[in-house]
């Protein structure tokens, strides 16, 4: 009865939604690299993004949609970083979120998203000669700040689940050259749509819809001195179950969403203006399944301040820590 | 630091068993095994649909309680039952709930499998299913709206009838339960006073599958799948030897082939139409100085089954279809009907998360089992509360599908007899919660079917008062708050669908399943 429009999850906001990753640039630490911020150091920032994409994937199937034309995401996020301990962080991150489709009469949505908390936790580091390298652990828990309507892909703001991931990350520095390498397990409790039966693989009579867990996967190296980092990135998500859309049927938020995304990221402390720093980036996915095939510019301003009176502004702070 | 490690894992427990996932359960897995409260002996009186004489149809006599071929039969049950697995329990336990709940829900799950619009030919055109050839895509058949209507009633109908003719062959050679003739077989399901020859439940199957052959052609090898393992279920339950359900099966498939003959014949087949005849709906319309429906999708899709106004209804003639149809909406070049679209898109513009989840909850759309099929949804989790026999189940079903396929024929004759435009089309400033379907805008399918179904269903259930009538109205209001009809729309074809109903409600006063209830 209803026309065909369709497609997915654009890739900020399944990063976003799923693994609270909403957090990334603040005060140039992402729940996913090896910086931290120094103890009783405080990092309040916003980032913007801006995610578009026309082709998608059904199944393995790629198209493209006369009734969605492209989608466009608008992301605004606020975040504060905390530096409990030298190695000891802590940031709560929470983005406002807009959808739109350029073609068909589907409704754009917009709201307040997930509001997630990070921790993240470097108990190894150790330096021989030009080298160092450390171990992180990083834990993320997401919980949705608004009743957004998660059955509404491919508009939908976000899965609306509460997520959980666990990352263990590996740090290694050469000079002004690193590599980090890292991999997450992430949790996603069952979500509760507005109608009270859907059809999966088969049809189910229930208002509770069972989300696959994910795994993520994050290549970064490049170039990082204390003010300055240019940096690729590598990222696979792939969705531990779901199953695909078939074609020329709607999305669901239980579908198998994998998608690999390459791209670059750049961040800068002016010396001048020693405590404000820019992020700046973009990511492109490069292959996908039951997901748009989107490109994500963006970017961030955040300012870092040390709350002790006796500390002098951001002479501890270095992305070389 | 150990502190920290303290919180940090304190933390993380918290936040894994907040993302607990519990089993889903889907509701219908939790209904209760069927135990009629009267086994409505008098069935084989009952006004049958299609059928006239039962006598006609081919059901030998059994063999005698003390053949070597019963013996047997009877061996096979205990042979069963003498180490059941988990999994036959729970074959068990599905399977009691009812024959006829559970092939409706086989048949929503077929429907909803196959409620998906084909993808458009490189040239923009698009591909119809076909049934001669139902496996190549698209896949036969798109189980849209019509489509459904017209399968739940077909189903309904063959499997009434069907009950209707077992009976008489139950009263006829009046064989009692296995359990009855045999202590050492142990009815695992409630017991019936209902003679077991020939089986109900393998009428209701084999009438269902005989249908459902020529409705999901892709799908026979799956229900012919779930009919053994329902035949299987009355063996271990030891409540129906083989024998009784060979003869149950094959009476149903016989009655069924009396349906199926006249779903060959039935005009729905022809319900696509032609690209000429697509072209002269809004020439029709263009004449009469009317703005004429055009597609909102793209490419653009032709007009969803607009010849299904001719298809042959089960409750009245072709004649009253057309007496049925409501008089014209206001005209698109009325201030009435600008009003109208303001209205929507107002709607549109301040959508509130309340309507958003009334939208979402009565959308059936692609991908779901259909606004009859959620009418039918709400039918059953009514009806097993009400410990209905199985022959019960299939007349109520049978007058509400074929209360459904009929409001599917009369709406679409009025949708295409003034092929009017959606709001988005008229203002396309108008954004919608839900998608647009592919068909006029006047009057409204949901409101039609909902109307319909409250109607019948009212009847049915007197004791509910207003609840269904107050779910017609928000399944109708649904589609004003999605932006994607007019207050007109919804209001008409409430009225409608209500007439449609009537025409139900008078047939099951006198098809003499009332008297006893």
């Amino acid at each position: 009865m209803i026309k065909s429009l369709h497609s997915h999850l654009y890739k900020c906001l399944l990063l976003i939604a799923c693994f609270g990753a909403s957090i990334q640039h603040a005060c140039a630490q992402m729940e996913n690299d090896g910086i931290m911020i120094p103890k009783n150091y405080l990092c309040p920032g916003v980032m913007y993004s801006n995610s578009d994409w026309k082709n998608y994937w059904e199944g393995t199937f790629k198209r493209n949609n006369g009734n969605i034309g492209t989608v466009n995401t608008n992301m605004y996020s606020a975040m504060v970083t905390y530096g409990v301990t030298n190695n000891l962080i802590a940031t709560i991150g929470l983005p406002y979120v807009t959808t739109h489709a350029s073609a068909g009469t589907l409704e754009g949505q917009k709201g307040l998203q997930d509001i997630s908390l990070n921790v993240k936790w470097r108990p190894i580091k150790f330096s021989f000669g030009k080298s160092t390298f450390s171990l992180l652990a990083s834990l993320t828990g997401s919980i949705p700040a608004s009743n957004y309507e998660a059955d509404f892909l491919p508009l939908a703001l976000g899965s609306h689940s509460k997520n959980f991931s666990a990352r263990g990350i590996a740090d290694y520095g050469y000079g002004k050259f690193f590599a980090t390498v890292s991999g997450a397990y992430i949790t996603r409790s069952n979500i509760t749509i507005d109608r009270n039966s859907y059809y999966t693989t088969e049809l189910i009579y229930s208002n509770q819809v069972k989300l696959p867990n994910m795994s993520d996967y994050n290549f970064r190296a490049g170039f990082r001195s204390k003010y300055f980092i240019a940096e690729g990135v590598a990222n696979i998500t792939t969705s531990l179950g779901g199953f695909d859309i078939r074609k020329n049927d709607m999305p669901f938020p239980s579908n198998r969403m994998n998608m690999t995304t390459v791209g670059l990221n750049l961040r800068y402390r002016i010396k001048s203006l020693k405590d404000l720093e820019f992020t700046a980036g973009d990511d492109y996915v490069v292959k996908g399944r039951n997901v748009g095939q989107s490109n994500m510019i963006h970017g961030g301003i955040s300012y870092i301040f040390s709350l002790s009176k006796t500390t002098k502004t951001s002479e501890q702070v270095s992305y070389k820590n | 630091m150990k502190r920290y490690i303290l919180y940090i894992t304190a933390a993380a427990l918290f936040a894994v068993a907040s993302c607990k996932k519990d089993k889903i359960v889907s509701r219908t897995d939790l209904y209760p095994a069927l135990t009629p409260a009267s086994p409505d002996l008098n069935a084989d009186t009952w006004k049958p649909v299609l059928i006239t004489d039962p006598s006609v149809f081919n059901v030998p006599a059994p063999d005698a309680l003390t053949s070597p071929a019963y013996v047997a039969d009877l061996n096979e049950i205990k042979g069963y039952q003498q180490h059941l697995t988990d999994d036959q329990k729970a074959i068990i336990k599905y399977w009691s709930a009812g024959a006829v709940l559970r092939w409706n829900e086989i048949l929503r799950q077929l429907v909803a499998k196959h409620n998906v619009a084909p993808y458009q030919n490189l040239d923009g055109t698009y591909p119809a299913p076909s049934s001669a050839n139902p496996f190549a895509y698209p896949v036969f058949p798109f189980s849209n709206p019509p489509y459904a209507a017209r399968a739940y009633a077909y189903v309904s109908a063959a499997q009434y009838d069907a009950l209707i003719a077992a009976y008489h062959f139950k009263k006829l050679y009046n064989r009692p339960a296995p359990y009855t003739n045999d202590a050492k077989v142990q009815a695992l399901v409630p017991k019936s006073d209902l003679p077991s020859y020939p089986s109900e439940d393998a009428v209701v199957s084999g009438a269902a599958v005989e249908m459902m052959k020529l409705l999901f052609p892709a799908d026979i090898d799956y229900l012919q799948q779930r009919a053994a393992e329902e035949k299987q279920y009355r063996i271990m339950a030891g409540a129906n030897v083989r024998g009784e359900l060979d003869a149950g099966e094959s009476l149903g498939k016989q009655v069924a082939d009396v349906f199926a003959a006249r779903a060959r014949t039935d005009k729905a087949g022809a319900a696509i139409g032609t690209p000429a005849y697509w072209s002269s709906l809004a020439t029709t319309a263009s004449n009469k100085g009317e703005q004429p429906w055009i597609s909102l999708e793209i490419p653009r899709r032709p007009p969803m089954l607009p010849l299904f106004s001719k298809v042959k209804p089960f409750l009245f003639d072709t004649l009253t279809v057309v007496a049925l149809r409501p008089p014209a909406p206001y005209s698109t070049n009325s201030d009435e009907f600008k009003k109208q679209t303001a209205e929507v898109l107002s709607y549109s513009q301040h959508a509130t998360r309340e309507n958003q989840a009334i939208v979402a909850f009565w959308a059936d759309g692609i991908g779901t089992y259909t606004p009859a099929g959620h009418w039918d949804a709400i039918a059953a989790d009514e009806f097993v509360k009400q410990n209905y026999s199985e022959v019960r189940w299939a007349r109520n079903f049978a007058l509400l599908n074929m209360a459904e396929m009929d409001a599917a024929i009369v709406c679409w004759d009025t949708k295409y007899a003034y092929f009017n435009p959606r709001p988005s089309q008229v203002n396309n400033i108008i954004k919608t919660l839900t998608g647009v379907p592919n068909f006029p805008s006047y009057s409204s399918g949901h409101s039609n079917f909902s109307g319909a179904a409250a109607t019948i269903l009212t009847y049915l259930l007197p004791d509910r008062g207003t609840k269904f009538t107050d779910l017609a109205n928000q399944a109708a209001l649904s589609r004003l708050l999605g932006a994607i009809h007019t207050r007109q729309d919804i209001e008409v074809g409430l009225v409608t669908g209500k007439a449609v109903g009537q025409y139900a409600v008078n047939r099951a006063k006198t098809d003499g399943a009332d008297g006893g209830q």
